[in-house]
């Protein structure tokens, strides 16, 4: 039995694990959707602090949020390099055949980056925060409507929530399978390529053999048990939104209110603090 | 020639939320020609520790030294893994589920092969495991391993490991999921195997009465610590100690408590259903020893039908 979760939920037991997963899921796209409209460094300091409470709420560490960033690194800098390079707009700094750095470029670059950043930030938060199967749940009653236009809803969430109930059940084996095989004397992580490919066979084989004999038997205690996915269907635990989640719901609309007060309505406040502080100087 | 484990330590995920200390210093030698029972709840550590002695997991912390291959938690040097694992035989539960090739003799031939042995060593191996686990080689060694029967399997598996020639064979509950007669059989062949083949041998089960049937040693282990180490006919002298930490007790301790609770004592160590059957018969004959000398009754004139208590030939099914 290695790490018996997977993805990255980190249980702390916070409030903000215990809100309704439908809430979050909701919250998750407002955040998306509210940061393409920052505007100003004014706003993306109010999209860390909201990313701060969060983190504090849910006693995530920090340094976990940050690493989930690591994986996106390299898309990150391209487009940051990318955009230095052929951004064209504001004061030339330096140029260079078709290459010009400006100003321009220079600030859009690093807005870009601290977009792409604070969304995977953001959206990793209710990874760490959420089941796997709390989120298939609230997927499910989050489509319901659909229902209306014949999607098969309930057959889509069971199809989720089996497939990920199967994988830490598949990592296992493909672990204890591995283990058996280096037990053989396979070396399986060295070498190149097609050595490595060809090495992953003994594993590979079994591997399928079992998922297919799991995916068999599981067919056949749906069918023992009757199993069918009709409207009747009751559910163990039924997500209700408490008042938690209406403080949630007011935080998460403060800061989309923020948001779209700077940029509609002052037009990004960088200015403003600019002038207040070359004032202040003045 | 020995395996010597000197204060083991083992953590899963280690500083996350998930950590889990499963092995707590455990120091254990073990000598050549020990026929060794682990036994333990789940999650007590054994399964860790024996993944230890075929180098399956990198040592945290600690020294094993398995025949004068040295493992040490020291990255910068290697250890010869390649020789450990063809001087320690690993059998894991279930075994038939890593069965993976188109033939029975191709997946036997898979261990040897890894080892670097040239082609007729390793025909020459594959066919006297594929005998030694009493399958018929000309018969089996074409025929595709998923078309066996469930025990074929498990032998098939067992082969695989035992044509590398290991001089230690650790097995992980090899009778799981097996009928009685199936039990049965690859208990005999386990004996069968430590006379032939390699000479140590260190079984994991949950079925005490299974190991008190051959082990000459056993080791318990609760909570990541070997909390016993004893010569097996010891063993039923901790009894009460057993039960409080939720482990079962042989039968055969069992039955001879409850008789000594009604004022019938037996003597000797009694360990196995073997044992228990001599002790009662060696009390009968005492109690009667005034009678007729025809009285008297002679253990080996009887079978009691125990499985296995009086060494019931083995065979096909």
């Amino acid at each position: 039995m290695r790490d018996v979760s997977f993805g990255q939920y980190y249980p702390t037991g916070s409030v903000v694990h215990r809100l309704d997963p439908r809430a979050k899921v909701v919250f998750s796209i407002l955040f998306m959707v509210t940061i393409f409209f920052v505007s100003s460094y004014a706003g993306y300091a109010v999209v860390a602090l909201f990313l701060l409470t969060v983190c504090f709420a849910s006693k995530i560490p920090v340094k976990n949020v940050i690493k989930s960033v690591k994986a996106i690194l390299f898309i990150m800098l391209f487009t940051a390099i990318i955009n230095i390079f052929f951004y064209d707009s504001g004061r030339v700094l330096f140029e260079w055949w078709k290459i010009k750095i400006t100003l321009g470029g220079i600030d859009f670059a690093i807005k870009m980056a601290l977009r792409i950043s604070l969304l995977v930030m953001g959206t990793s938060m209710l990874s760490f925060t959420t089941t796997p199967m709390e989120l298939t749940d609230a997927i499910e009653s989050l489509l319901k409507p659909l229902k209306y236009i014949k999607v098969p809803v309930h057959d889509i969430a069971l199809i989720m929530s089996i497939a990920l109930r199967f994988i830490p059940g598949l990592m296992d084996e493909t672990d204890k399978i591995m283990m058996a095989q280096k037990a053989r004397g396979a070396e399986i992580d060295t070498g190149g390529l097609v050595k490595k490919v060809k090495a992953m066979l003994p594993v590979l084989i079994p591997l399928f053999v079992s998922a297919i004999r799991r995916a068999d038997e599981l067919a056949d205690a749906l069918d023992a048990r009757c199993y069918n996915a009709t409207d009747r269907r009751t559910k163990m635990k039924v997500l209700r939104l408490t008042w938690k989640d209406l403080v949630a719901f007011l935080f998460v609309a403060v800061f989309v209110a923020l948001i779209f007060l700077d940029k509609y309505l002052l037009v990004g406040a960088d200015k403003y603090i600019v002038e207040f502080f070359t004032g202040l100087a003045a | 020639m020995q395996i010597v484990v000197k204060d083991l330590n083992y953590t899963y995920s280690a500083r996350t939320p998930f950590e889990r200390h499963a092995l707590k210093g455990v120091n254990l030698t073990i000598e050549e020609g020990d026929f060794l029972g682990i036994i333990g709840h789940t999650g007590s550590g054994k399964s860790t520790f024996i993944m230890h002695l075929n180098g399956l997991y990198k040592l945290q912390s600690g020294e094993i030294d398995v025949f004068d291959i040295k493992l040490v938690p020291d990255k910068k040097k290697k250890s010869d893994l390649r020789r450990l694992r063809g001087t320690v035989g690993m059998v894991f539960q279930y075994p038939e589920y890593q069965l993976f090739e188109d033939t029975v003799a191709k997946d036997v031939a898979f261990g040897p092969k890894n080892m670097g042995l040239d082609k007729d060593e390793v025909d020459r191996r594959v066919k006297r495991a594929i005998e030694l686990v009493g399958l018929d080689y000309d018969e089996i060694k074409d025929r595709a391993p998923f078309e066996l029967s469930g025990g074929q399997k498990r032998r098939v598996a067992i082969a695989g490991i035992i044509a590398m020639q290991p001089k230690v064979l650790i097995l992980d509950e090899p009778t799981a999921g097996l009928d009685p007669y199936g039990k049965e059989q690859i208990l005999s062949l386990i004996t069968h195997l430590k006379k032939e083949c390699s000479p140590t041998v260190i079984v994991i089960s949950h079925d005490v009465d299974e190991i008190t049937r051959f082990a000459n040693r056993i080791v318990v282990f609760n909570d990541g610590k070997i909390m016993f180490d004893l010569p097996m006919n010891e063993l039923f002298r901790h009894a009460d100690e057993l039960h409080s930490v939720g482990l079962e007790i042989p039968r055969a301790v069992r039955i001879a408590k409850m008789l000594k609770d009604r004022g019938i004592e037996l003597e000797g160590d009694i360990v196995s259903l073997d044992d228990l059957l001599r002790a009662i018969v060696a009390a009968y004959n005492k109690k009667h020893i005034d009678k007729t000398v025809e009285e008297n009754i002679n253990f080996n004139a009887f079978d009691f039908g125990v499985p296995g208590a009086c060494g019931r030939e083995e065979g096909e099914r």
